[in-house]
């Protein structure tokens, strides 16, 4: 067996191997080392850990809607940054005018819930109009095609909202809903925190529950599958896909509203990133895979914030935190290194792939 | 192209320099003829003098170009709209405040040849891309807001450039001075973005810091478009640090604002910021965190002369207070740009030639602390250069006014204001 695949080990397989056991092998000398100097006290790390959870959480929430979308139409929606930018930024507004009647003061509850409903809905909207306008004329096209058009809807929306709405930050009334802190010990978690993680855990668990048990979700399941033989045992393939995007729209949105809770501030590109960190989560984890996309949300989250220190404080270099996008995607390469499909991803049948 | 005659925009720099520089009423040296005659542009009867902007107009640190642009525009304003007759045009690119947009922006400016001269850039980073382009293209620049140190280091300039914004080893001096002697804080850490005025300024800082007796804990830098600096805080949190003098611009700095004190460890930190977040925008950004922290920025009380003037013409034009804290330095260098094109005439013909050679700037400035200071106000030059005349060089004599002790005003550029409530 073992002979057998060293007869077709080709020599780029084996640098590739090289180079990512040496990966591993910086990493965990660079750990190591933070370690022994014991710069840093376990609630630091424990900090560390909760602030990639938190950011994870939402980056999984957005993964999820590239992967829905990946999972039944086989591509890239790269337009859904910015349907995760625009549900917070049109709530903004809402939220301002809240602001103003004083309602934020009065009932902070009830505020974050109507932003929550706005930019759901916002979203929700959005996600559908690209599909409608951007995709569906372009349905049976070469795949490439909706790849271009969906690049370009992202565009579009960056450049509408920043045209409509201007340059400025976009900056949220303070809530103060989620001030406060749970103390365990050593250890502090705020409110915030705790409702970012517990909102896009239920929110993932909802929409697996959805795709699993449901009507819909069954027929999501069979587009994805094979979209001739669904449309052929009677499922709406367009209907099916439409709710695909609102599902996806929906979440980003959600993933919106907590974002704005953590960083307060809104403007039109505030989407790129976040989006093209989620893409990376879903590779990593396995795209079309909604378990992996919630795993790989997390696990970049938590790189992010805890790489820097980790791997490179101990080794000496300095400012770290400026290559915490280079530590994530050395990850990155490093799991498809070993893992091509991902973390949980299958391999692609012919037909799919 | 050998000049019928000219007076360089760049002379502005000159005068700039012998304001600084000179004592009251010093001979300057004779100015000679620029022996690399970039170019001359002719402009006709009804052509426009046309100036152009390059700052950054949008984005998160939008404000901070839109209210440069502001100053000029104020500038423009107080000369009515006229220059020798001609429409003053202004237009300009978005530099972004970051090298990309900043090359591109240098790029577009620099292939318009009806452009006199260019008031910009407005972040360290967008010059130092896009600054050799302009200057290649012969442009006169002047910058209301670049403070990173080397960009006027003779040995690294540009030629043609010039700036009315204060140098960070003034400020970065200031704020570790006042972290010491004011605050008596004995650590600090710092954080930049990368950007040549973030990097510079914080460098300053730690030096400036050390020098005086205090250690450092962490020196860590950040990406600009950044949101989540809770880990990095957590990071300089392990250090202990009295004070964080994070010199970034808005977006970055108001969450670093608002995160810092959530941290476990930093509840008690001072926090000091700089010039480039010397905006309402980063107090709507940073809420009430960002009460009680300390920035530097240019101390307008100390040009009593035409500021409040300018301040009361800016209320009236835009209703609302400024944008940031480089109006000033914008109109004054606006303003000296005019002065230097209004000595530039060819008289009696019915167009002039205005010669744009940057080569003055090989006069440089012996001390660059002083260099390019906003005292627009202060500077009465009498500025009788070379005429234009077929027949050539008639006159080079230009004498500056001395202002009391700019020297001393320079370091009092930089103050620091406790914000409560």
């Amino acid at each position: 067996m073992l002979a057998k695949k060293l007869k077709h080990l080709e020599l780029t397989d084996v640098f590739i191997y090289l180079l990512g056991l040496a990966i591993v092998a910086v990493v965990i000398i660079g750990s190591i080392a933070t370690l022994i100097q014991a710069k840093y006290a376990l609630r630091a790390w424990f900090d560390l850990v909760l602030f990639g959870v938190t950011l994870g959480s939402i980056y999984a929430l957005i993964a999820l809607g590239y992967t829905l979308v990946y999972g039944i139409l086989r591509m890239i929606n790269f337009a859904h940054s910015e349907v995760f930018m625009s549900g917070p930024y049109i709530a903004y507004f809402v939220a301002d005018a809240m602001s103003k009647a004083g309602l934020v003061e009065q009932n902070p509850l009830l505020t974050v819930i109507i932003i929550f409903i706005v930019a759901m809905l916002s979203s929700t909207l959005i996600a559908i109009l690209v599909e409608r306008v951007a995709y569906r004329p372009l349905r049976h096209a070469p795949r490439l095609v909706p790849l271009i058009t969906a690049i370009g809807a992202s565009f579009f929306l960056q450049y509408t909202f920043f045209r409509l709405f201007g340059p400025n930050l976009k900056v949220y009334p303070a809530i103060n809903l989620f001030d406060a802190s749970i103390a365990f010990g050593d250890f502090k978690i705020t409110y915030l925190q705790i409702f970012v993680i517990t909102a896009a855990g239920l929110l993932m668990l909802a929409l697996h529950q959805f795709v699993q048990r449901t009507k819909i979700g069954k027929a999501m399941r069979a587009v994805s599958e094979d979209r001739e033989t669904a449309a052929l045992m009677g499922i709406n393939v367009d209907n099916t896909i439409v709710m695909t995007f609102a599902l996806g729209g929906a979440l980003a949105g959600a993933a919106g509203v907590l974002y704005i809770l953590v960083f307060n501030q809104v403007t039109a590109f505030i989407g790129f990133v976040p989006g093209i960190k989620a893409f990376t989560a879903d590779v990593l984890g396995g795209i079309g895979n909604i378990p992996g996309a919630m795993l790989g949300g997390l696990f970049l989250g938590v790189i992010e914030s805890l790489g820097p220190t980790l791997f490179l404080d101990g080794l000496g270099i300095a400012a770290p935190y400026q290559l915490k996008d280079a530590i994530a995607f050395t990850m990155l390469v490093l799991v498809l290194i070993f893992r091509p499909a991902g973390i949980l991803g299958e391999r692609l049948t012919e037909k799919k792939a | 192209m050998k000049a019928k005659v000219l007076f360089a925009v760049a002379l502005i720099a000159i005068a700039l320099v012998a304001v600084a520089c000179a004592p009251a009423a010093t001979p300057v040296p004779a100015f000679t003829p620029p022996a690399d005659a970039i170019g001359t542009v002719k402009i006709g009867p009804s052509d426009p003098i046309h100036i152009a902007y390059m700052m950054v107009t949008s984005g998160a640190d939008g404000s901070l170009g839109i209210d440069s642009r502001r100053g000029v525009e104020i500038a423009i304003d107080d000369k009515g709209g006229k220059l020798l007759d001609r429409s003053l045009k202004l237009d300009g690119q978005d530099s972004g405040c970051g090298a990309e947009p900043g090359q591109a922006a240098a790029a577009k400016l620099a292939a318009d040849a009806t452009i006199l001269a260019v008031v910009g850039s407005s972040c360290s980073s967008e010059i130092r891309a896009g600054g050799p382009a302009l200057s290649k293209a012969g442009f006169s620049v002047v910058s209301p807001s670049n403070t990173a140190p080397d960009l006027t280091d003779p040995a690294k300039r540009f030629a043609g450039y010039f700036r009315t914004a204060h140098n960070d080893k003034v400020q970065g001096a200031v704020a570790a001075q006042f972290a010491l002697k004011q605050l008596k804080l004995k650590t600090a850490a710092t954080i930049h973005d990368g950007s040549p005025y973030a990097q510079g300024l914080a460098g300053v800082f730690v030096d400036e810091f050390k020098k005086g007796g205090g250690t450092i804990t962490a020196q860590e830098a950040v990406g600009p478009d950044d949101k989540d600096f809770k880990p990095v805080l957590t990071k300089i949190a392990a250090g202990k640090p009295e004070i964080i003098f994070y010199p970034i611009f808005i977006a970055a700095g108001s969450l670093i604002t608002t995160q810092a004190k959530t941290i476990p460890g930093l509840e008690e930190v001072e926090l000091m910021a700089a010039d480039g977040t010397f905006s309402p925008d980063m107090y709507k950004a940073a809420g009430k965190s960002a009460i009680g922290m300390y920035q530097s920025s240019p101390d307008f009380s100390a040009f009593a002369g035409g500021y409040p003037d300018v301040l009361a013409k800016h209320q009236k034009k835009y209703n609302e207070k400024p944008l940031s804290a480089f109006h000033a330095h914008a109109y004054a260098a606006a303003m000296i740009i005019f002065a230097a094109i209004e000595k530039s005439r060819g008289e009696g013909s019915r167009w002039f030639v205005v010669h744009r050679s940057p080569s003055i700037a090989r006069r440089d400035p012996k001390d660059e602390w002083v260099q390019g200071r906003n005292r627009h106000d202060h500077l009465r030059c009498e500025r009788r250069l070379r005429r234009s005349q077929d027949r050539g060089v008639q006159s080079d004599r230009r004498q500056c006014e001395q202002t009391p002790d700019t020297r001393q005003a320079v370091l009092e550029t930089v103050i620091a204001c406790h914000c409560e409530e």
